[in-house]
C-alpha cells in the first residue's frame, strides 16, 4: 500500500495535508476538530503582538462563477483577533493532545529584531514544531509595514528570515506574497536569510465585486469596501506557476515548498506536489466544505499513488519539473489536428462557431441529408486546442498528433529568430 | 352487483382539491436554480431546439440572459417570438419540441429544462409589470380577428404593433380560447390565462366583441368593413362515439367536462363518478381522465383503441396520468353503454387488432367496465357552419375537414387568413401562436403593399 506520510523539513505529519494559516486555524476548537477529522497539520492563524487587532463585520466576498457558490473567495480580514497569550496556551495544549501532527505557527510582528526575538522565545516555549512568516496579508496589515509590504521587498524577507533562524532552533517556512512581478526575487531571499522552506501563494489582492445598487465594491462594511485577499479553486494556475518557478530555480535548489491555494482535492495536491512541493496547505475548501474533505484527499491520493506505482510522496514530488520547460525550448515542428468523433457528436456547432469566429475558420458547419455534421478542415488546424476545450462532450474531440516528418527545432534555431543560434547542420543562405 | 350510480361532489377535503388543482403540476424555478440550470445550456451555434420550436424562439439566447442576470431581457426575447411564451412554458410538450432536440438530450437524455426557464423569466416580467412592447404609428388600417384563443390574440398583438387597429370577436364569456376553458388547471394555476390576456390587452389597439360569427356577424360583413380578417375558430364540434347508448345520462364529451371544471372555482362543488371510464388516447383524455382522478374518483380508465406506440398523448403526458393513478388500456373500442334508469352503468368494449392490411379490426371478443361517468375524447373537428354558403362565404377545406391555408395562412379567399387548430398541422398552443403571428405579418406586408 502506498505511504502518504510526510516528512517536510523534519516535521513530520500522518499526510501531505495541512490546513492553512486561516479561520479554520484560529482557535482550540478547530484545530481539535480539523485533527480529528484526520488533518496532517495546521498552521494556526497567524499570531502578532498584544493588544490585538480588531476585525471589521462582513469580512468574506465570493466569486460566484455560472452558479458555482463559491469558485473564488476573498476575505478583508486580518491576523488573529485573540490574545496572543491564549493563542499560546491552546497552541501548548493541542499539540500535546495531537503529538503526532504538524503544529506550525504563523507570526507577523513589525519589522524590529525585538520583536521577533520575543515572540520566538514563547512561540518555542509551546512545543510547536516550526514556524511560519506571514509576509504575505494582502491588506490591513501591509499598511501597518507588516505582512505583504515586507514580502514585497526582498531585502526586508532576508532580513527578517535572518533573524528568525537566529534566535530560533525551529524550522523557518517563509510564506509568500503573489501581489509581486517575480516571485524569485522574495523566494531567493528567503534562501538567503536561511529559510527551511517558503510557502505560497497567499491571498491576492482583489474586489470582488461591485454592489451596483450601493455603488461599493464588495463585502460591504456600512457602505464602504476595500480590497481583499483572493484565494480558492480560481487561484490554483496562479499559485501552480509560482510553485514550479521556484521549483526549478537553481538558486532555490534545497528548500522545501509547502504548496497553497486553491487545493480542493487529492488530484490538485497531486499537481502542486508533481511540481515540486512537499505539503499542500488548504483554506478555502475547508471553508466552503467543512474538515470532512480531508478523507477523501488521503484516500484519493493514496488510491492514485497505488495505481501509477509511486510507494511514497517523493517517488513523484518535482517529476513535472523538468518538463516544465521556457516557451523558446519548445518544438516547432510538433504538430496536432483536432479530430471529431462523429459518432460521439451532439451537434451543438460549439466547436465550428469558436473556431470560425475567434480562431482559424477550420471547422466546416455541413449539412448532410439535413442532418448537422461539422467537420475539421486539416488544412486549416493550427492544432490550438479551443475546440477540444469548448466541446461538451467528453472524448468527441481529440488532437490527433500529425507526423510532419521534420526534426524538433525550437525558437533559438528557427530561421525567423533574427537572434538564433545557428545550427551546425543549418545550410548557409 | 348493486345498480346503483355513484357520482358525488366534495369527494376530498379543501385541502385536498387545494394540492390537486391550485398548486403547479411542476413547480417553479427558485433563482437559483434557474441560473444553475440556465448554465447547463451549451450555448449551441445554429441550436436545435430553436428549429424545434414551432414559433422558433432564440432559446440559446434568452437562457444566456438568465445566466447572467437579464431577466427581462430574456423575457423580452421569448415575447417577441411567442406573446403566449408564459403559457407555452407551462403547456407544450417540450418533450417533443424544443427539450427533445436538445443536445444534452443526445449527450445524457437529460435535456435543459427550457420550459421552466422560460417560465422563470416570464414569470419575472409579469411580476414585474410593464409592457416591452410598443405600438408603431397608427396605420389606420383595421382588421378583424375572429376567436379569442391563442391563434386569434397572438395575431390580434402583432397586428396592434404594427399599428393596426384590431377587433376581436368572441362567441364565449371570456377572452383566452382553450387557454381558459381547456387546459389542464394544474398546468396553468393562480389565473395565468387571464392575466396573460389581460398583458396582451394592455398593447392597447386591440377591442373585444363578445359576438358570434354566423350568429352575430357574418364573414362578408367582416370583410366587407374590414381591410382583411383573420380566423381562430378552434374546433367548434366534437367527435361522437356512434354506439348504442351514447345518450345516456352520465356519458360526457371530456372537453365540457373540462371547461366546466376550469371555471369553477370551488372544484368540492363538482360532481365526479366513483368508477370513471375516458375513452381515447390524446392529450384531452389525458387531463380528463387526471382531473377526474384529482376530484376524487376512485377508479379512472382510459381506453384506446390502438397500441401505446400510436396515441397522440406523449410519453410525459402518459407518464403524468399514470403517476396519478390512470389505469390505461390498450387494442379496445367501445361497442356499446348499458344504462338502468337512463344513467350509465357499464361500457362494453371490443378488443381490436390489426389485420393483415393494417386496419384496425374487431376480434368479436368483448369485456365491461363498470361506470358511473364515461368521458368522451375521441377528438374535436372544425365544421365549416359559422359560414354562409349561400353567401358566397366558401373556403376550401382539407379532407379532414380543416380550412387550408398558404405558407402565409391566407385561405382560399382574398384577404381570409386562418391559424390555430381550425387550420391543418398540429393542435398546440404554440402553433396556434405561430400561425396567428405569421398570418399578422402576411396581413400588414398587404396591407403596406
Ligand atoms: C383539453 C385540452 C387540453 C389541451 N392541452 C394542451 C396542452 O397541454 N398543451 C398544448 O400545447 N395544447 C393543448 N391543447 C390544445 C390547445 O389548447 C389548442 O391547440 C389551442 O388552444 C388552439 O388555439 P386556437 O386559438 O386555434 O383555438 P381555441 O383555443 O379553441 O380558441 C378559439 C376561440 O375562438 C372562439 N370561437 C370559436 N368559434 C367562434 C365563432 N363562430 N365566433 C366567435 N368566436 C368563436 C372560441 O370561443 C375560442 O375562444 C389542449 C386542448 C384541449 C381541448
Ligand atoms: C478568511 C481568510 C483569512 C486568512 N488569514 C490568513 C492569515 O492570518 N495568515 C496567513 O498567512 N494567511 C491567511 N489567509 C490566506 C490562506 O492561508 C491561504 O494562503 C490562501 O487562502 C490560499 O489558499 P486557499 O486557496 O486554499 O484558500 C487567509 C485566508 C482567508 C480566506
Ligand atoms: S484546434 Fe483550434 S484551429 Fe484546430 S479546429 Fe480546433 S479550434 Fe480550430
Amino acid at each position: 500500500m502506498a505511504s502518504i506520510a510526510s516528512s517536510f523539513i523534519g516535521i513530520k505529519s500522518p499526510n501531505p495535508f495541512w490546513l492553512a494559516s486561516a479561520p479554520p486555524t484560529d482557535k482550540e476548537v478547530n484545530v481539535v476538530r480539523a485533527f480529528r477529522a484526520g488533518w496532517g497539520g495546521v498552521v494556526w492563524k497567524t499570531l502578532g503582538e498584544d493588544p490585538p487587532i480588531v476585525n471589521v463585520s462582513s469580512r468574506y466576498g465570493a466569486y460566484s462563477y455560472q452558479g458555482a457558490r463559491v469558485a473564488g473567495l476573498n476575505n478583508i480580514e486580518l491576523i488573529t483577533d485573540r490574545p496572543l497569550e491564549v493563542n499560546l496556551r491552546e497552541i501548548t495544549a493541542v499539540k500535546k493532545q495531537f503529538p503526532d501532527r504538524a503544529m506550525i505557527v504563523s507570526l507577523m510582528v513589525p519589522c524590529e529584531e525585538e520583536s521577533w526575538k520575543r515572540i520566538l522565545g514563547r512561540v518555542e516555549e509551546t512545543g510547536a514544531d516550526g514556524i511560519e512568516l506571514n509576509f504575505g496579508c494582502p491588506h490591513g496589515m501591509s499598511e501597518r509595514g507588516m505582512g505583504s509590504a515586507v514580502g514585497q521587498v526582498p531585502e526586508y524577507v532576508e532580513m527578517v528570515t535572518r533573524w528568525c533562524k537566529q534566535h530560533s532552533r525551529m524550522p523557518v517556512i517563509v510564506k509568500l506574497t503573489p501581489n509581486i512581478t517575480n516571485i524569485l526575487g522574495p523566494a531567493r531571499a528567503a534562501k538567503r536569510g536561511g529559510a527551511d522552506a517558503v510557502s505560497l501563494i497567499n491571498t491576492i489582492q482583489s474586489i470582488m465585486s461591485v454592489d451596483l445598487d450601493l455603488m461599493a465594491p464588495t463585502p460591504t462594511v456600512d457602505g464602504k469596501g476595500t480590497h481583499g485577499g483572493y484565494c480558492g479553486p480560481a487561484v490554483k494556475p496562479i499559485a501552480m506557476r509560482m510553485v514550479a518557478e521556484i521549483a526549478r530555480d537553481p538558486e532555490c535548489a534545497g528548500m522545501a515548498i509547502s504548496g497553497i491555494g486553491g487545493v480542493s482535492t487529492w488530484r490538485d495536491a497531486a499537481e502542486f506536489m508533481a511540481l515540486g512541493a512537499g505539503t499542500v496547505q488548504v483554506c478555502t475548501a475547508a471553508m466552503t466544505h467543512g474538515f470532512r474533505i480531508v478523507e477523501d484527499m488521503a484516500d484519493g491520493l493514496a488510491n492514485w499513488m497505488e495505481e501509477k506505482g509511486h510507494a511514497t510522496l517523493r517517488s513523484f514530488q518535482g517529476a513535472a519539473i523538468p518538463n516544465f520547460v521556457h516557451w523558446e525550448d519548445l518544438n516547432l515542428n510538433y504538430k496536432i489536428i483536432a479530430e471529431i468523433d462523429q459518432d460521439l457528436c451532439i451537434k451543438c456547432g460549439k466547436c465550428h462557431i469558436v473556431c470560425e469566429d475567434t480562431s482559424h475558420q477550420a471547422i466546416g458547419a455541413l449539412r448532410v441529408e439535413g442532418q448537422r455534421r461539422y467537420e475539421v478542415i486539416d488544412a486549416e488546424c493550427v492544432g490550438c486546442n479551443l475546440c477540444m476545450h469548448v466541446c461538451p462532450v467528453d472524448g468527441c474531440i481529440t488532437m490527433v498528433e500529425h507526423k510532419t516528418g521534420l526534426p524538433p527545432i525550437t525558437w533559438k534555431e528557427h530561421p525567423n529568430n533574427p537572434m538564433r543560434r545557428p545550427l551546425e547542420a543549418t545550410p548557409a543562405e | 352487483m348493486t345498480m346503483q350510480s355513484d357520482v358525488a361532489a366534495g369527494r376530498l377535503s379543501p385541502d385536498e382539491y387545494r394540492r390537486n388543482f391550485d398548486l403547479d403540476a411542476t413547480p417553479p424555478l427558485t433563482g437559483r436554480q434557474a441560473v444553475i440550470e440556465a448554465n447547463r445550456c451549451y450555448f449551441c451555434y445554429d441550436a436545435p431546439c430553436v428549429e424545434a420550436c414551432p414559433t422558433g424562439i432564440d432559446i440559446p439566447g434568452f437562457i444566456r440572459g438568465i445566466a447572467t442576470g437579464n431577466v427581462k431581457g430574456a423575457a423580452v426575447t421569448i415575447l417577441e417570438e411567442n406573446v403566449m411564451g408564459g403559457m407555452c412554458a407551462r403547456v407544450c410538450p417540450t418533450e417533443i419540441l424544443c427539450e427533445g432536440a436538445c443536445v444534452r438530450m443526445a449527450q445524457e437524455e437529460k435535456p435543459v429544462a427550457i420550459g421552466l426557464l422560460q417560465r422563470f423569466a416570464t414569470d419575472a416580467l409579469f411580476e414585474a409589470g410593464g409592457q416591452p412592447f410598443a405600438r408603431q404609428p397608427s396605420t389606420g388600417r383595421r382588421v378583424a380577428v375572429v376567436g379569442a384563443g391563442p391563434a386569434g390574440l397572438s395575431c390580434a398583438h402583432r397586428l396592434a404593433m404594427f399599428g393596426h387597429e384590431v377587433t376581436v370577436f368572441e362567441a364565449r364569456p371570456k377572452a383566452g380560447g382553450l387557454n381558459e376553458y381547456g387546459i389542464a388547471a394544474y398546468k396553468a394555476v393562480g389565473g395565468f390565462a387571464q392575466a396573460e390576456v389581460d398583458f396582451i390587452l394592455a398593447l392597447g389597439g386591440i377591442s373585444i366583441e363578445h359576438k358570434a360569427l354566423g350568429r352575430d356577424v357574418s364573414l362578408g360583413e367582416l370583410r366587407r368593413e374590414y381591410d382583411a380578417v383573420f380566423l381562430g375558430l378552434g374546433h367548434n364540434a366534437v367527435n361522437a362515439l356512434n354506439v348504442a347508448g351514447e345518450d345516456l345520462s352520465g356519458i360526457f364529451d371530456a372537453v365540457d367536462f373540462i371547461a366546466r371544471l376550469r371555471q369553477e372555482p370551488d372544484k368540492s362543488r363538482l360532481p365526479i363518478g366513483r368508477k370513471v371510464v375516458v375513452i381515447g388516447g390524446g392529450n384531452t383524455a389525458i387531463d380528463a381522465a387526471t382531473q377526474a382522478r384529482r376530484l376524487g374518483a376512485e377508479d379512472v380508465t382510459m381506453v384506446y383503441r390502438r397500441g401505446p406506440e400510436t396515441m397522440s398523448a406523449t410519453w410525459a403526458e402518459v407518464e403524468w396520468a399514470q403517476t396519478n393513478g390512470v389505469k390505461i388500456k390498450h387494442w379496445a373500442q367501445p361497442r356499446r353503454a348499458i344504462g338502468h334508469g337512463g344513467r350509465v352503468m357499464e361500457m362494453e368494449f371490443e378488443y381490436t387488432r390489426l389485420d393483415d392490411g393494417g386496419r384496425l379490426v374487431g376480434t368479436g371478443e368483448t369485456f365491461t367496465i363498470l361506470c358511473d361517468q364515461v368521458f368522451k375524447a375521441i377528438g374535436q373537428r372544425f365544421v365549416p357552419s359559422p359560414f354562409d354558403a349561400a353567401a358566397g362565404e366558401v373556403l376550401e377545406l382539407s379532407r379532414e375537414g380543416r380550412i387550408l391555408v398558404n405558407e402565409d395562412r391566407e385561405t382560399s379567399l382574398k384577404g381570409v387568413y386562418a391559424g390555430g387548430d381550425c387550420v391543418p398541422g398540429a393542435d398546440l398552443t404554440v402553433s396556434a401562436v405561430q400561425d396567428g403571428k405569421l398570418a399578422a405579418h402576411a396581413i400588414d406586408r398587404a396591407l403596406r403593399a
